[in-house]
């Protein structure tokens, strides 16, 4: 499915700077810190963002984004490919929900300062007949959505390719959307950690929330002062980590997994240079030999150490064989120590030093296995942005290359 | 109710009406609990709620209306099954005929938007029971359920996205179900997976690991097409209604929609 070149249309300078700006914004170096630090602010601030008037000009700002940016064909290439207008609906869904979500806590926590109880509570003991008054709202309801669904599959088909061709390999291929978080994960982890590890650590991790939240506040009505960690980090792990991934993946990754900009034309010949190294490689080819140039230790001069990708063979068992394969797990602990090291600071002494400093509060309200999964989870989802920052800052691969597992 | 209902005294319709709704125009209390109680289908409520939960602006009918599409999904599903066959030969050319040949042929529309929707409302319904925090004590278990409902919807749209067997289904999951080779042990490209030999033959390759269980083959064919099929359409939606009556049970045994005591 080659996308079709377009040669610039006549347009005007104002369009071609809005494109230019977009194009330079959507870059994840940018968008990335820009969607963590604004979810940051915009909850620190919530007052001043969380109001009809905030929440209309973002809802009518990205409106206005998109139907300006229609009338660009590389933008209307990719928007309005069928499958992926589910994504833009769930674009201004997430914003409107979030905002609806968030207006409601901050009403209640300005109640709470006044002593007053949240607006749930003040109807929460009544009773309502479920007939009617329920089940119009449902009905209503399903009303809408099935006049919304009928309407979407008049207006819009859905999508057929050319038959099933498994010699034919389309790029960039994509998987279903929802799982393009994870695709896009795949560019700072190795399979099988982005595709198979990490999801049931996210799973796990949901399934893990009320058993960890033992903070008996806010049950049943919207809140955000008595909450803040938990649904900071759960926002977090939501919308920066999770829906700003899967419009990452769908609307800016285009043939060879490379990134291009809502207005850039989707060049399948774009060359990035991929000159990502691995911790090891700063520690034994560029601290080392400085070392060795100042001090004369010959030892810091042996360049990195080989490592051979020995199986282990358990059956039959060799006493070659292992002592052989231990010998490899040894150049590997050798040569990826650093790696080693600081991962092992990262999983099992940070830990420790946030219950002394900023989780002290959690670590005394949970009992230790409570707190060791919650700063498990909070470590691991912290991984992602870590890699995502040390490979544009750093070209960083991987923290600990092994022939046997990379992370 | 007294006991005058004789046959006799009654029209045809009267008995016939009065035979399906046996409590008729609910304008009493007692009438609005009775048409409740009465209804297998409406019996999913209690007969009154919270009236801090029915407002739309603390619900926003979400988990309803991942209900409903659930229900639409099934129901269009199984008009799309009269006209599917799940083979390599004939999975594409019936997809031709669905969209031209069938009348009314927004069948597969209704039943593509439907799941995205559904993938969409399942998040967002997850998203407001968080930040309602009704998970916590005494609905912790039901979380949990609701996750597994997630997963499944997931699972539900992912292998239905094969089934029109065009260069985006197949693609699709080709890059979605690589990730089961990646598996540490059990797949044949992740890692450990070469520790498992006897003598030097390897356990885990790509004709026993977790991809080929997942495809029925070790590329995409015909076998994985049939069970992708029987997955989309019996398995997973038999575990999700399952799970589903269990989440709507728990809902009620919970103490109902969450609001604050």
């Amino acid at each position: 499915m080659a996308a079709a070149a377009y040669a610039p249309t006549e347009t005007s300078a104002w369009f071609e700077a809005f494109k230019a700006f977009s194009n330079l914004l959507a870059d994840p170096r940018l968008s990335f810190a820009l969607a963590t630090f604004g979810l940051f602010a915009a909850l620190r601030w919530r007052r001043a963002v969380f109001n009809w008037w905030v929440g209309g000009a973002v809802l009518v700002g990205l409106a206005i984004f998109f139907i300006v940016g229609l009338k660009d064909p590389n933008f209307r290439l990719i928007v309005a490919k069928p499958d992926n207008v589910p994504i833009t609906i769930m674009l201004f869904l997430t914003t409107f929900t979030l905002w609806l979500a968030m207006v409601q806590a901050v009403n209640n926590d300005r109640r709470a300062e006044q002593k007053l109880p949240p607006e749930e509570k003040e109807t929460s003991q009544q009773k309502t007949w479920v007939w009617p008054d329920l089940l119009y709202i449902e009905f209503i309801a399903l009303i809408l959505c099935s006049v919304a669904l009928i309407l979407w599959a008049i207006y819009l088909r859905a999508p057929l390719e050319e038959p099933a061709n498994p010699s034919v390999t389309p790029n960039p291929s994509k998987a279903p959307w929802y799982f393009l978080g994870l695709q896009e994960m795949l560019v700072y982890y190795d399979p099988w950690y982005a595709g198979v590890v990490l999801p049931l650590i996210i799973i796990f991790g949901l399934m893990a929330i009320p058993y960890i939240d033992n903070n008996p506040k806010g049950n049943g009505y919207y809140t955000f002062a008595e909450r803040k960690f938990a649904i900071t980090l759960f926002l977090y792990g939501y919308l920066a980590l999770w829906v700003f991934m899967i419009i990452t993946g769908t609307f800016l990754r285009g043939p060879g997994w490379n990134f291009f900009g809502p207005f850039e034309y989707w060049d399948p010949h774009k060359v990035v240079a991929l000159n990502n190294v691995n911790v090891s490689d700063y520690v034994w080819v560029v601290l080392f030999p400085k070392i060795y140039q100042l001090t004369g230790i010959e030892w810091f001069n042996q360049g990195l150490p080989p490592v051979r990708n020995v199986i282990w063979q358990l059956i039959p068992p060799s006493w070659e064989n292992t002592r052989e394969f231990w010998h490899e797990v040894g150049m590997a602990f050798k040569r990826e120590f650093a790696g080693i090291f600081f991962l092992a600071f990262y999983f099992l002494v940070l830990p420790g030093i946030l219950a002394k400093t900023w989780m002290k509060k959690f670590y005394e309200q949970l009992d230790f296995v409570r707190y060791s999964i919650l700063v498990f989870l909070v470590l691991t989802m912290g991984t992602l942005p870590l890699k995502m920052v040390c490979r544009w800052l750093f070209n960083l691969k991987y923290f600990i290359d092994t022939p046997w597992i990379k992370f | 109710m007294s006991n005058s209902t004789s046959t006799t005294s009654q029209s045809l319709g009267t008995q016939v009406r009065k035979s399906i709704f046996r409590v008729g125009i609910p304008n009493t209390d007692r009438k609005r609990v009775l048409v409740v109680l009465g209804n297998v289908f409406l019996h999913l409520h209690p007969t009154k709620v919270r009236t801090s939960g029915v407002k739309l602006r603390y619900t926003w009918c979400a988990g309803g209306l991942s209900f409903f599409l659930f229900l639409v999904l099934t129901l269009t599903g199984v008009l799309l099954m009269f006209y599917y066959r799940p083979t390599v030969e004939g999975a594409y050319v019936d997809m031709l005929d669905i969209r031209s040949q069938v009348p009314f042929g927004i069948m597969r529309e209704l039943h593509r938007w439907s799941a995205h929707a559904m993938v969409i409302m399942v998040m967002v319904h997850m998203f407001r029971v968080f930040m309602t925090g009704s998970y916590k004590p005494p609905r912790e278990f039901n979380w949990v359920i609701g996750v597994i409902l997630l997963v499944l919807t997931f699972l539900l749209s992912f292998t239905g996205y094969l089934l029109p067997w065009d260069q985006l289904a197949i693609w699709a999951i080709t890059v979605g179900s690589n990730m089961a080779k990646a598996h540490p042990f059990v797949g044949a490209a992740g890692p450990f997976s070469d520790f498992l030999q006897i003598g030097g033959v390897p356990l885990v390759h790509p004709g026993s690991d977790a991809r080929f269980m997942l495809l029925g083959a070790k590329e995409i064919g015909g076998t994985t097409l049939l069970r992708f099929y029987v997955l989309h359409c019996v398995g997973l939606p038999l575990v999700a209604a399952t799970l589903m009556a269990v989440h709507f049970w728990r809902i009620r045994k919970d103490g109902g929609i969450s609001g604050p005591l």
